[in-house]
């Protein structure tokens, strides 16, 4: 019995291929012109530098970064909003219930950090770089989230 | 070590220009790409619609280009005299720990942070829920560690 691979893509694959060129281009911009290989989640630890005086939040490397991932978020969400603007038909929301947005999110930023980062940080930064410890990551992550997302959807949560 | 550049390079303009360009293409790209939609991200991990693996594996094969190019081709980068390199980390028991948690909140939420910075610019509001999550997340990660680090040096010289 053959796997119906088309079942598996039933939006294609193009939106997410041109998408997932433009995330890449952005990194290479960036890269191109000051060599920084930049995730997005060195920028919540970062930012919390401004308002909390904790050790491991005000290391060297977060003060000496914490303005340019400042302009790096934004510039992400003014992307987003330009998309929404033009080719995007406009704004909307997501029906995913808050409880599972906050308690997702507050694990998504103890997991980034402790594991020293994220979808963008070790999915294409490092996966691009070829680094062990980022395959390592993103492999474990994908597996973990599968796993979970099994569970919830199982147990009858929508959305 | 990663590359880094020093806080008075950080408010150089044509750094902070690029910056900003690099994370607009960014954002736009996981707008395009619909990773900025919970739902899009959850449907992808319950193997609905896979067409995400080609935003980050397309991301990742553009930034491993860029990556291997750069570190043949060319020396440093131009803004700030940073030599090319790949982004690497140390492959420990954290990053798999950190790999789990994040995978679990991955999958609970179907957010991540640059996903979530973009959602946002789309004017997903309720993705606030979530950003909030993120940074209490990495506040709680950073004070456990600074108390775990201390409890450690203290270990260390009560011999």
């Amino acid at each position: 019995m053959a796997l119906d691979v088309a079942a598996l893509f039933p939006n294609g694959v193009l939106p997410y291929a041109a998408g997932g060129l433009l995330v890449g281009l952005g990194v290479v911009v960036i890269y191109a012109g000051t060599g920084i290989i930049a995730g997005a989640s060195t920028f919540l630890e970062s930012t919390l530098s401004y308002v909390s005086g904790n050790a491991r939040l005000n290391r060297p490397k977060y003060l000496a970064s914490r303005d340019w991932r400042v302009v790096f978020t934004l510039g992400i969400v003014g992307g987003g909003a330009l998309y929404a603007l033009t080719l995007g038909g406009g704004a909307w929301t997501t029906e995913v219930q808050p409880w599972r947005l906050l308690a997702g999110g507050v694990l998504v930023g103890a997991g980034t950090r402790l594991g020293k980062g994220c979808t963008s940080g070790h999915g294409v930064c490092g996966v691009g770089s070829r680094s062990p410890a980022s395959i390592v990551n993103v492999v474990i992550f994908v597996l973990v989230a599968m796993v979970v997302a099994a569970v919830v959807a199982a147990a009858g949560v929508v959305p | 070590m990663s590359a880094s550049i020093s806080a008075e390079d950080g408010r150089d303009p044509r750094i902070i220009a690029v910056i900003f360009a690099g994370g607009l293409i960014f954002g736009a790209g996981l707008a395009v790409s619909e990773m900025v939609r919970p739902e899009v991200v959850l449907s992808f991990l319950t193997w609905d619609d896979l067409g995400l693996v080609f935003v980050m594996g397309g991301a990742s094969v553009v930034v491993g280009v860029a990556v291997v190019g750069a570190m043949r081709f060319l020396d440093r980068a131009p803004l700030t005299g940073v030599a090319y390199g790949r982004r690497l980390r140390t492959l420990d028991r954290n990053v798999v720990a950190g790999g789990v948690v994040f995978g679990a909140g991955w999958g609970l939420s179907g957010i991540c942070p640059g996903a979530g910075y973009a959602s946002l610019g789309v004017g997903n509001y309720p993705i606030l829920w979530g950003i909030a999550g993120m940074f209490v997340g990495a506040y709680a990660q950073g004070v456990w560690r600074s108390r775990a680090a201390s409890a450690a040096d203290a270990a260390a010289t009560a011999d």
